[in-house]
């Protein structure tokens, strides 16, 4: 019987890794319950690093209302079933706040735990439905689509003119809210929508996806699909001699992107909520502390782990308490200028189902770079108020 | 009429590198009965090694010569001696287990040693795009193309034509009756391990460009590699060649005209049909039941 | 029963089933969570040492099963039903679709029967990934309930925690008497050698079929709670990944041994968990767990369970040897 007993031992040792878990009341823990693995592991990898720069900062600061943060981190493996454990697993050790998941699948799954325990969940998901849910405890770090189709829509129609675009679009949560978004934003405008070509997640070979843009006649393709594809399908484009407009949003031009489609990424045009080339001193100043630390530039997701940390301690501060019910609600209504908290890196406001409301910015890559062609005001009209020179479209600045 | 062709030379192209992967698995069990699970890995670990050799300032050339020398020794002679010459005797499904586990070991061991994220891969061929008759290719994938057919060409020569060909055939064929006949059997084996070491570098280099260096991009292009090798043959070289340009032709059809979601379906309903129907598989030569 | 033969053995597993039901008490939310999930995965194992270990029959599409039973029960209580409707139309379900996969394997011999069941598996996996008016496609389908009991809800962990045990030791109850009946010999002969067994008069088709069938109930039974248990399902679990890894777990904790689904469960679900809570570790647990699935089959080929036997083997061994070497001692001396 010597197998029982192996397994009884084990059983003893599960129960006392669980409850060795640390007890000091005078730190604020935060759980990252982030994709280091799996097709989310560049968005996962850059998001965990900008919230661990951040965390870093505000505890050589002194800390929030005089308390360190402790991180802890975990690996989704991209998988939502993972991510629910996790974060049931994060709530057993009395975290205050989680950071996390990335995919806009997984944050739609495990969020019912945060939910349950009424820890906040800060997620860099961007699908429509995250704040549908009518949970009070999921805040976003980048716009949702639902926001931001409509800009993108508008300079569809309006500044590129076209008549008919193909929309190329990943299946999972993000590239379908995606496609519904964009459909709902284009319905009352001069762009028809002339293919909708689904792609699988990790897809290889879009040969047969650009084979149906160009036979679909369109004057335009919009991308909608995570990194590592974009990055394929940009190279398919090119190959297959593609010279209309590709135009998508902010995973088509992040720095990973750029990186794994070389020159085949030049000239393809995103609106992105968040760009490290973004021409405003606390990016630059965000960009080049990430990039001592860290080695390489960040992209957007590690915009949206460090603003998020420092969102967070916004809130806090403003509550006055180390309450998350309390935290939650001000969140809820919080406007925080990137003047009085730079690492936030933009004004920023929150409404009450989750969502921020910031200015944007429509990207082009040249030469291997993003340049910044233009800025976009917040929906809502400027945050805090008073003025701030973003609503004039900007030329391109590098 | 040119979008049929588009899909046709592309898939061509993917299914070549199939049929390379497809080739050493196919080597591999019939010089010693091994069913390799961890062939996708077998494509991917040389892919990384290159990148390492290539970050620590080797040019290009040099690092190819590198891998193919490391992945000799890892991936033929540590794998053979290591893996299968242990538990040749226990059958065939020991050596299965053990391959899967050596690829959850290798793929994960990269993932955590290497990086977790997609790294680009520098091609063989330049970045050149043609255009014939409203069909484009790329160099890529007419080098691809080429240079799988003539390796598959060349291995099967070798087999058939060389000394050592044959006495690795002989092996294959019938281990005792080659030892009796004073042939060194181990060291055929090794030869096979070795080639197909080869054929993984040469699968690594013509297929990491357009995948880019992951640690799981083993995963498809195993599973792909094993239909292919099953469709063309199980117990014949050049059904590994027909199989694979099989799949790789077949999926991008299917994506393009009946849906993308069902592209992987292809590969596996050929396979199936040919498993229940025939086997031994559109090539190869019924095997006898033994008692 | 040679468990109760051992008084040490007897001590032991009273000691082990203490600590089953005691343990949940002293573990927080997520360590009775994964209990459960271990629990849930010694059923499934249950069905494929069976089918595997005991009939002989390769099959790698075993997590087919367990996702068309989990797949059952959550859509089955989406669209009204109750879970104790959906258990028994899970098990049903499976059976059938056993008995079908089972047809192929009278026609194809041992590794390209382990294609084949690969095939199934992938087949059954895009079926679920693809049709999103059934199964909800990548999405999957959230918030699945938990049934409740005589009017008593299982909503929490531990609740639920006790009723996956009730029904784990049921299950193994009806193995253990499947195995003992003259259906276990015949499985364990058409494991050894079919030809022969087909000549004392056991009719291979019909075993063969039922061995399948069986298999696949018990992983559709293990489906059925693994639904309420994470309560959000998609297609990821089931694929031939998992597949492999279920099989895995049969290996290394000891085919054709009853108490090896135990043990290759834990090893297989508890502890990488387990691992991953070791500071250092976190990331190479995986590799760590393929290097061992790799050293186990050089060393121990029949799987964990198999080392009493490889023990008593080397002591007999030792016995006949000194044996031989006291009688030729003894002739050299007459001589």
């Amino acid at each position: 019987m010597n197998k029982r007993f192996a397994l009884k031992l084990l059983t003893a040792c599960v129960i006392a890794a669980v409850s060795t878990v640390g007890f000091a009341q005078n730190v604020i823990k935060i759980a990252n319950i982030i994709e280091l693995s799996g097709g989310g592991a560049s968005a996962g990898t850059n998001f965990k690093n900008g919230v661990e720069l951040a965390v870093k900062e505000i505890n050589a600061a002194g800390g929030i209302l005089g308390k360190k943060i402790q991180t802890s981190t975990a690996d989704t493996q991209s998988n939502p079933g993972v991510a629910k454990g996790l974060t049931q697993k994060v709530i057993d050790e009395d975290v205050f706040a989680i950071f996390g998941p990335v995919f806009s699948g997984s944050i739609m799954v495990s969020m019912a735990e945060s939910r349950r325990a009424g820890v906040p969940n800060f997620t860099g998901g961007e699908a429509a439905s995250i704040t549908e849910q009518g949970n009070p405890f999921v805040f976003r770090t980048s716009f949702t689509q639902a926001t931001a189709m409509p800009k993108v829509a508008r300079y569809i129609s309006d500044q590129a003119k076209l008549k008919s675009i193909a929309v190329i679009y990943v299946n999972n949560d993000f590239g379908k809210g995606g496609l519904d978004m964009i459909k709902k934003a284009l319905a009352n405008s001069t762009t028809k929508i002339v293919a909708e070509i689904s792609t699988e997640p990790s897809q290889v070979d879009f040969s047969a996806a650009v084979l149906r843009s160009k036979q679909s006649n369109a004057d335009g393709v919009f991308v909608y699909s995570n990194e590592e594809e974009s990055a394929r399908l940009l190279r398919e484009l090119r190959k297959q001699g593609w010279t209309k407009p590709v135009i998508g949003e902010t995973t088509l031009t992040g720095q990973k992107v750029i990186e794994l489609a070389g020159d085949a990424a030049n000239g393809a045009v995103a609106h992105v909520g968040l760009t490290v080339d973004a021409p405003l001193p606390a990016i630059r100043a965000f960009r080049a502390k990430f990039e001592k630390e860290y080695k390489y530039i960040s992209d957007h997701n590690g915009m949206k782990g460090y603003s998020g940390v420092y969102i967070l301690k916004a809130a806090i501060e403003k509550a006055g308490k180390l309450d998350r019910k309390a935290v939650a609600d001000v969140l809820h209504t919080l406007k925080v200028r990137a003047a009085d908290h730079p690492g936030v890196l933009m004004d920023v406001a929150f409404d009450s189902k989750g969502d921020l409301d910031r200015e944007s910015f429509m990207i082009e890559v040249k030469n291997g770079q993003q340049v910044v062609v233009a800025t976009l005001p917040p929906l809502s009209g400027q945050i805090g108020g008073s003025a701030s020179n973003a609503a004039k479209v900007a030329p391109a600045k590098k | 009429m040119t979008d049929f062709l588009q899909l046709f030379l592309s898939g061509l192209a993917t299914g070549s590198i199939y049929a390379l992967a497809a080739l050493g698995f196919t080597l591999l069990w019939q010089a010693s009965g091994t069913i390799n699970f961890a062939q996708g890995e077998f494509v991917m670990l040389p892919a990384f090694m290159m990148l390492g050799f290539m970050s620590l300032g080797a040019p290009m050339l040099v690092s190819v010569v590198c891998t193919v020398l490391l992945a000799v020794v890892l991936l033929g002679w540590v794998f053979k001696r290591g893996l299968v010459d242990p538990l040749f005797k226990y059958g065939m499904m020991p050596i299965v287990v053990a391959t899967i586990g050596l690829s959850i070991a290798m793929r994960n061991g990269v993932r955590a040693g290497y990086s977790a994220e997609a790294h680009p891969f520098p091609s063989l061929f330049a970045d050149k795009i043609y255009n014939i008759a409203g069909v484009t290719v790329t160099l890529q994938d007419i080098g691809t193309f080429s240079l799988a057919l003539v390796i598959v060409m060349a291995t099967q020569a070798f087999l058939a034509k060389t000394v050592t060909g044959r006495a690795m055939q002989a092996v294959a064929q019938n281990t005792e009756s080659a030892s009796v006949l004073g042939i060194n059997v181990p060291r055929m084996i090794f030869y096979t391990f070795a080639i197909n070491a080869v054929l993984a570098v040469a699968a690594a280099m013509l297929v990491t460009p357009t995948y880019l260096a992951k640690f799981d991009m083993g995963e498809g292009l195993g599973n792909k590699a094993f239909f292919a090798a099953i469709i063309g043959g199980f117990n014949n070289s050049r059904g590994a060649l027909l199989g694979g340009l099989i799949v790789g032709v077949c999926e991008n059809l299917a994506a393009a005209y009946i849906s993308p979601a069902y592209k992987d379906a292809v590969a596996l309903v050929i396979f199936m049909v040919v498993i229940l129907f025939k086997p031994q598989g559109l090539l190869g030569k019924k095997e006898e039941r033994k008692v | 029963m040679k468990l109760l033969q051992h008084k040490v053995g007897l001590a032991f597993t009273l000691a082990a089933a203490a600590l089953l039901l005691v343990a949940p008490q002293y573990l927080k939310n997520y360590g009775v969570y994964l209990l459960s999930y271990w629990l849930v995965f010694v059923i499934a194992i249950m069905g494929l040492n069976l089918t595997t270990g005991y009939a002989g029959q390769k099959s790698l599409g075993h997590a087919a099963f367990f996702g068309i039973g989990a797949y059952t029960v959550a859509i089955l209580m989406k669209a009204g039903f109750s879970f104790w409707l959906g258990l028994p139309a899970a098990a049903l379900i499976c059976f059938v679709v056993g008995l079908v996969l089972g047809f192929p394997a009278l026609r194809v011999q041992a590794i390209y029967l382990a294609f084949a069941t690969l095939g199934f598996n992938t087949a059954i996996w895009l079926v679920m990934r693809n049709e999103e008016w059934l199964t909800g496609g990548t999405f999957g389908i959230n918030n699945i309930t938990r049934p409740a009991l005589w009017g008593y809800s299982l909503e929490g962990n531990r609740p639920y925690y006790y009723f996956v045990l009730a029904v784990t030791l049921v299950m193994a109850g009806l193995l253990w008497g499947l195995l003992r009946s003259p259906w276990g010999k015949a499985f364990k002969a058409l494991r050894d050698n079919p030809i022969r067994a087909e000549s004392l008069g056991i009719d291979i088709r019909n075993y063969t079929l039922l061995s399948f069938a069986i298999g696949a109930v018990y992983a559709g039974v293990a489906g059925a709670l693994f639904a309420s248990l994470v309560q959000f399902i998609e297609p990821a679990p089931f694929t031939v990944g998992a597949s492999i890894m279920m099989y895995l777990m049969v290996v290394v904790g000891g085919a054709g041994y009853f108490l090896g689904p135990v043990l290759g469960a834990a090893v297989g679900v508890v502890l990488p968990e387990w691992m991953r809570d070791v500071p250092g570790v976190a990331a190479w647990y995986l590799p760590i767990f393929g290097s061992a699935v790799v050293l186990m089959m050089v060393w121990l080929p029949d799987g964990l369970l198999s080392i009493p036997d490889r023990l008593k083997e080397r002591r007999a061994a030792r016995e006949a040897s000194a044996l031989r070497a006291a009688n030729a001692a003894k002739m050299k001396a007459r001589s």
